[in-house]
């Protein structure tokens, strides 16, 4: 089976900090795939070169067989690379409903009435359970119903991969329960790629973990091959003396 | 923005329009020219929030897109003794044309660059039409005579000097742009302009090519503009460089706050208040610009989003 996604000698640059350095990546259609490691190792920085917010110092970038390096961001959530945000970057002025229309009117294709547009934002408004606050405006939102919108966003974008950029962050524990059904409904129909500090959630839903460290991939394998691992013990805990 | 009410919303434009009608037959005369005056006045103030208050885009050179359309349409029935409704299609044609290349060159800036560069090319605009003075008159400005400014529709012919006239092609020009603005600011791509103004990264993570959206609000925008203008040199007879100095790139900007940014019937409002403050005030003192500062500093205090914008934020969450 062909990659979904693949990076090729992939790097980026700040000044003299190599974030991201060199990264050979890939990425099969419909798995979820977890990106751990500790904080500066370059996770946000890699998603950010994947869905074209920055640009790369050099490498390449390979999304269903074509070259995307060149795309701008907007070409490649055409093609259906979805991101949702790390900090939560909702329209906090705009209700509920019409955050989730900009993606909806957008991805429509067939029917373009108003009618198909209210049936696809209210089907992702109640995927996600924030239907009956559909005319709230966004920035009144809890915090996880603001994060779950962002996955409603990016969900109604009908993604092929969704980027999700720790998106736990700042959630309760019985939101995260729901946010762990809630990713795993999602990849029955798109591949995953999340970037995530919580490890029981990372254990519980990646199929295989990728673990950066100083912008360089450590280790990558199965749950249980990463928790064995040494060296990602030591890249988080620290090296024995 | 919000789903609730269309019909609300419509009943209400076309209740101001009504109104506007009405009006044509009990103002007293004085008050008549002026209201024509403004309701041409108040769609370069539209055309003007069409990029300031729904994509959030602060230009300080408009007065180039009022005087593209005034010159375009003036000169054609001056120069080339065109037609009422050709120098006026003339007048949107070098709007629009303006718009787009200005809109190319000036987008690869934002904030305040874009407010230095859209101010730069209005005074080249400016600049151009006082070095070409053998053709549009300099600081003098033209006159399009009276014998050109008569509208042939069929059998009858109109001349827009006459008041009624005048006051009525005003209104019709006001009205069809009022309920374009609504009909665009109502559309999915109204949501799309809102979206860039509020958060443009979000907005181009959603998959929307944000430049080609500001580039056709630009366009959009300068060819209302361009209409007032053109609309202006047919029905009042004067085109003059005043128009295009950096005065009348602030005014529309002016009215607008004034009346409520990202509202369609603020730029209305704006209008006519500020005409108004200045034309009461002006009969009672010399000093009148004295109590229009403090009018205006008195609004920002207590109205800091406009009239409309302050009503819509209190009372009328439903007003488009």
């Amino acid at each position: 089976m062909m990659p979904l996604l693949t990076t090729k000698g992939l790097s980026r640059n700040f000044g003299g900090l190599r974030a991201v350095d060199g990264v050979e990546f890939a990425l099969m259609p419909g798995e979820i795939r977890a990106v751990i490691g500790p904080n500066g190792a370059g996770k946000t920085t890699f998603v950010s070169l994947v869905s074209g917010r920055i640009r790369p110092s050099s490498g390449m970038i390979v999304f269903d067989g074509a070259d995307i390096t060149s795309l701008p961001a907007y070409a490649r959530v055409r093609l259906g690379i979805a991101y949702t945000f790390q900090i939560t970057s909702v329209f906090a002025n705009l209700t509920a409903y019409d955050n989730v229309a900009l993606p909806v009117q957008r991805t429509l294709t067939g029917g373009r009435s108003k009618g198909a547009v209210h049936a696809g934002v209210m089907a992702a408004l109640e995927r996600t359970g924030l239907a009956d606050r559909a005319h709230m405006p966004a920035g009144q939102l809890s915090y996880g119903h603001q994060r779950l919108l962002e996955v409603a966003m990016g969900l109604a974008l009908k993604p092929r991969l969704l980027i999700l950029d720790e998106p736990t962050q700042g959630l309760a524990d019985s939101e995260i329960d729901n946010f762990i059904g809630l990713v795993r409904e999602i990849a029955t129909s798109a591949t995953v790629l999340l970037i995530e500090h919580n490890m029981p959630v990372v254990m519980q839903l990646a199929d295989r973990i990728t673990v950066f460290n100083a912008g360089k991939i450590l280790a990558e394998g199965t749950p249980e091959q990463v928790r064995a691992n040494a060296e990602v013990q030591d890249a988080y805990l620290g090296t024995a003396p | 923005m919000k789903e609730a009410s269309p019909a609300k919303a419509y009943a209400l434009h076309l209740g101001v329009i009504a109104l506007l009608f009405a009006l044509s037959f009990v103002l007293p005369e004085y008050h008549h020219g002026l209201l024509a005056r403004i309701m041409v006045l108040a769609v370069f103030a539209m055309g003007y929030n069409m990029l300031f208050g729904y994509v959030g885009l602060l230009s300080l050179g408009h007065a180039m897109f009022f005087s593209a359309g005034l010159y375009g349409a003036g000169l054609a029935v001056i120069h080339l003794g065109w037609s009422v409704p050709a120098a006026f299609a003339a007048g949107l044609a070098c709007g629009a044309l303006l718009a787009l290349v200005i809109g190319l060159l000036a987008l690869r800036t934002s904030g305040v660059a874009f407010m230095i560069v859209t101010m730069m090319f209005a005074q080249v605009f400016y600049l151009i039409i006082l070095y070409f003075a053998a053709w549009t008159g300099g600081d003098q400005g033209l006159v399009v005579p009276q014998s050109a400014r008569v509208l042939v529709l069929g059998d009858t012919s109109l001349g827009l000097t006459n008041p009624t006239v005048r006051y009525m092609s005003a209104l019709v020009l006001f009205s069809i742009v009022l309920l374009v603005a609504l009909v665009i600011v109502r559309s999915r791509y109204g949501r799309v302009l809102v979206a860039i103004r509020e958060n443009e990264e979000r907005t181009k993570m959603l998959g929307y090519d944000t430049f080609s959206n500001k580039l056709a609000a630009v366009v959009v925008s300068g060819t209302i503009c361009a209409a007032s203008g053109a609309a202006y040199a047919l029905l009042f007879g004067y085109v003059g460089s005043t128009f295009a100095s950096v005065q009348y790139s602030i005014l529309p900007l002016l009215w607008v706050l004034l009346g409520g940014a990202a509202t369609t019937l603020g730029p209305l409002i704006g209008t006519l208040f500020m005409y108004y403050v200045v034309d009461i005030t002006s009969g009672y003192t010399s000093a009148y610009l004295l109590i229009v500062g403090i009018a205006l500093i008195l609004l920002v205090l207590f109205f800091p989003r406009g009239i409309l914008g302050t009503v819509r934020q209190r009372w009328l969450g439903w007003l488009p």
